[in-house]
This record gives C-alpha cells, structure tokens and sequence, in this order.
C-alpha cells in the first residue's frame, strides 16, 4: 500500500454544442432582454495605445466547410507586453473578446491592437501572439491555438521553435491583407490542419 | 500579479476523444494531428477577471430572467449548486460561470431550434453568476426536459446544462454539462459517451440534494466542477534544450 494522493482530476470537458451563443453571446443568439450586453464585445476601448488592427477569418471544417456556428474567444497582452490587471497594463486593453462566425457567411472578425511581446517564465521573449479558443458542435473538447503575425520577427519564439515540421507553422500565421488588416483562418484538419496547442 | 506557478498539465485521458463515429459532427470537426504540448506560459497562465458589476439581481434565476412579468417559467423548479474548486481542492472564488439549457419541454430558445415542444414565453434559457469567497455558485432554474437531435436515427439527448467556466487563468477554460442523476437517456448518450472513462462521466451527473431542496419551493441538485491547478514549488528550473 502507498499513500493515497488527495488530487483531484479535472471536469471532463463536453461540447458547448450548437446553442453556445445562446449562454454566451445571448443578445448576438436573439436573447437581447436578458443581459445589458454581450460579455467581450470589445478587445480593446478607444485609444488603446499601439497599433490598431483587425483580423478576419474562417473556422474550416474536414470538408472544407466554413462552419457558421463556431464561438471564438481571444485573450492577449497589450502593445508593451502587460495583461490587464498586471501593473502598468493599458487600462484602455481588456485583452479578452468573445466573438462568432458569421452566421450567413462564416466569418469571424477581431479588432484589437496588436499585443507586444511576452516573457515565458523562464525569462525567453515570445513573438507578438494573440491566444484563441474555439468552442462549436462536434468539439468535444474545446482548443486552443494562437495567433502570430507574418510581418513580425518570429524567429526567437519558443513555441514555434518546437513544431518540428516547419511547413505547419504558417498555420499560425496571421497574413498581412492591407494596413492594419489580416486574415487567419484556423483549419481543423486537412493538409493545412491548424497547430492546435495542450498548454 | 504574484507568480501562482505554471498550469497543471491536461490529463487529456481524463476528457473526451475529440473524434468518435457515434457522435458525427465530431467526425470532421476533430483534429486528426497531435497537439503541440509546452509548458505554460503567461499566455495561459492570466484571464480575464470579471467583476460584480457586471452581474445583474436576477442573473442567476432562470425562473424569472426572461419573464415579463413576473410570471415564473414553467417546469420543474429547481436548485442547481455547487463548488468551483482546483485539482488541488483549493476554492476559486469570483470567477464567472455561465450555463444555457432547453426548456421544461425539450425546447430551446434559437431559431435553428425547430423541436415541436413550444416555446415557454416566461423562459430565455441562459443565466451567470460569480462564485463567491469559498467558489460556491447557485442558479434557480427549470429541469429542462430531453430532447432529440439529428445524429443517428432516434438518438435524444438526456436532460442537461450546459455550463462555461473561466476560472483565472486562460488556460482553464473549461465548457460542459451537467446531467442529472437517474435518467436512463445518460447511458444512451453519443455525446456523454465521447468521455471514455467511467468515473468522469459519472462525475458530470448532479446528484439530488435533498438537504438544500427548499420545501414546497424546489429540489436541489448538486454539481462540483474542478478546474486546472497550478503547481506551486520551490524548484522551477530552466528546462533543458530550451
Ligand atoms: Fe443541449
């Protein structure tokens, strides 16, 4: 006999199944009585110091299906690095949004200002990443990816510098389309299969 | 921001297998490659922290929050509650959960949703609530009734809540369901059946609780939902060939 370990294990996960929008952007699902508004409508509030940027794209299913039902949140730091709440952080940087895939066309769009770069804890400079999670149907477990920038030096990241392939590290890629626009879209499998992360 | 230390990793044996034939829309929504694991970082390691201000009076009584009138929804009344805690036990106080669910009938408020059971008009479906100092949370709701859906020829989902959890970190993001216990439809469940392991699908079944049922008001069913943990120690060394 051993000593029993009082660890517990996590919830198991389930899919937000089709009605996500429903218990998390109610007033976007049709339910606008019920709430003032819609929890992170907004990454970031006028005059948030840097770049402003917007960046659109699709959430593609096997098929190659744009899937209208897709829920997308995003967490980042602002453009010196800081997360809200840490001392020093732009007040005017939420750095959380809640956004969906347009219901006729797919599309999914995120304004926010371009986030700087961030220590891992052992004092390496990340490359300018936005963080994105996808919850829809049919993800039993909801995923986690991130979003870098094409026109940034990228070269010194620590998690790109772990894809061993380096033809799907473009997958993370956002891609520069005009000033201050680009596009990601997140493919969920397919040669193009998106590098989803387990951090 | 003190340093809480680094996420627990995910024990992903412990959740469902993101591809399974039996429930088909996982079938090309499911990465095929695996995933790129690392430690995590502040990425992970903050998230958003939403306040009290945010929360209205009736926000957590589904039983009332779409009513025009005061007029209560209609269904079984009931008492959904429970802790918000880590892997290690410790509490996780103010963090926002959120839960959505069908109606007494099966119905749910969406315009995909075409399901003969009508709509109750004193019902919405969607309620939040931050969990206090001791990370105990409570909503007043409606036990919402099973419902079919176009998976294989007649499959039907038991009587469930959806819940969305924060927690502190990005990285505990969690989103799942609460079953409740006895209903003969769990087992017959595609979508419960995506959990492999036994012991954490029966941890998704809310027990009755009959001690804080309220009499002639409502019953009460209980649900305990355990987060990520973040490993607190001494040696945090530098890894190597990195
Ligand atoms: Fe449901």
């Amino acid at each position: 006999m051993v000593q029993s370990l009082d660890t517990l294990v996590e919830t198991a996960s389930q899919t937000g199944g089709p009605y996500v929008h429903i218990g998390c952007i109610p007033t976007f699902a049709g339910l606008g009585a019920v709430y003032p508004e819609d929890l992170g409508l907004r990454a970031i509030e006028d005059g948030a110091k840097g770049e402003i940027i917007t960046i659109t794209g699709e959430v593609i299913d096997g098929t190659g299906w744009a899937f209208r039902d897709a829920l997308l949140e995003s967490w980042q730091a602002d453009a010196s690095g800081k997360f809200a709440g840490q001392e020093g952080a732009d007040p005017l940087v939420n750095g959380f949004a809640r956004f969906a895939a347009d219901k006729e066309t797919g599309l999914w769009t995120l304004r926010t200002v371009k986030p700087g770069k961030v220590k891992t804890r052992d004092g390496r400079l990340q490359a300018p990443h936005i963080s994105l999670w996808i919850a829809a149907r049919g993800i039993n477990i909801s995923l986690h990816t991130r979003i870098y920038f094409e026109d940034e030096d990228n070269s010194e990241d620590p998690l790109l510098n772990r894809i061993e392939q380096r033809n799907r590290v473009p997958t993370l890629m956002a891609k520069k389309t005009g000033a201050g626009e680009y596009r990601f879209d997140i493919h969920l499998q397919g040669a193009s299969e998106t590098v989803f992360l387990d951090i | 921001m003190s340093d809480l230390g680094p996420l627990v990793p995910r024990r992903r044996d412990m959740h469902p297998v993101p591809f399974d034939p039996d429930y088909k829309t996982s079938v090309t929504r499911s990465p095929r490659w695996p995933l790129l694991s690392m430690e995590s970082t502040p990425s992970e390691e903050t998230g958003p922290r939403f306040g009290h201000s945010l929360i209205g009076p009736l926000d957590n009584n589904l039983i009332l929050n779409w009513s025009k009138d005061g007029t209560p929804a209609i269904g079984e009344r009931i008492l959904m509650h429970g802790r918000v805690m880590d892997e290690f036990g410790r509490p996780v106080p103010h963090t926002l959960v959120e839960i959505w669910q069908a109606n007494a009938g099966g119905r749910y408020r969406h315009v995909k949703d075409t399901y003969f059971a009508p709509l109750d008009p004193n019902f919405g479906g969607c309620g939040r609530a931050l969990t206090d100092e001791q990370g105990r949370y409570q909503f007043l709701t409606i036990r919402p009734g099973a419902y079919p859906w176009p998976n294989r020829a007649n499959d039907w989902r038991p009587m469930h809540i959806h819940i969305s959890v924060f927690g502190h970190s990005f990285g505990q993001r969690l989103i799942t369901q609460m079953y409740f216990e006895g209903d003969p439809l769990i087992d017959r469940c595609p979508i419960a059946a995506t959990i492999k392991e036994r012991s954490q699908l029966d941890r998704l079944v809310a027990p009755l609780d009959m001690a804080m049922s309220r009499p002639l008001d409502f019953l009460a069913y209980k649900f305990d939902i355990v987060l990520r943990g973040r490993r607190q120690t001494m040696f945090e060394n530098k890894l190597e060939g990195m």
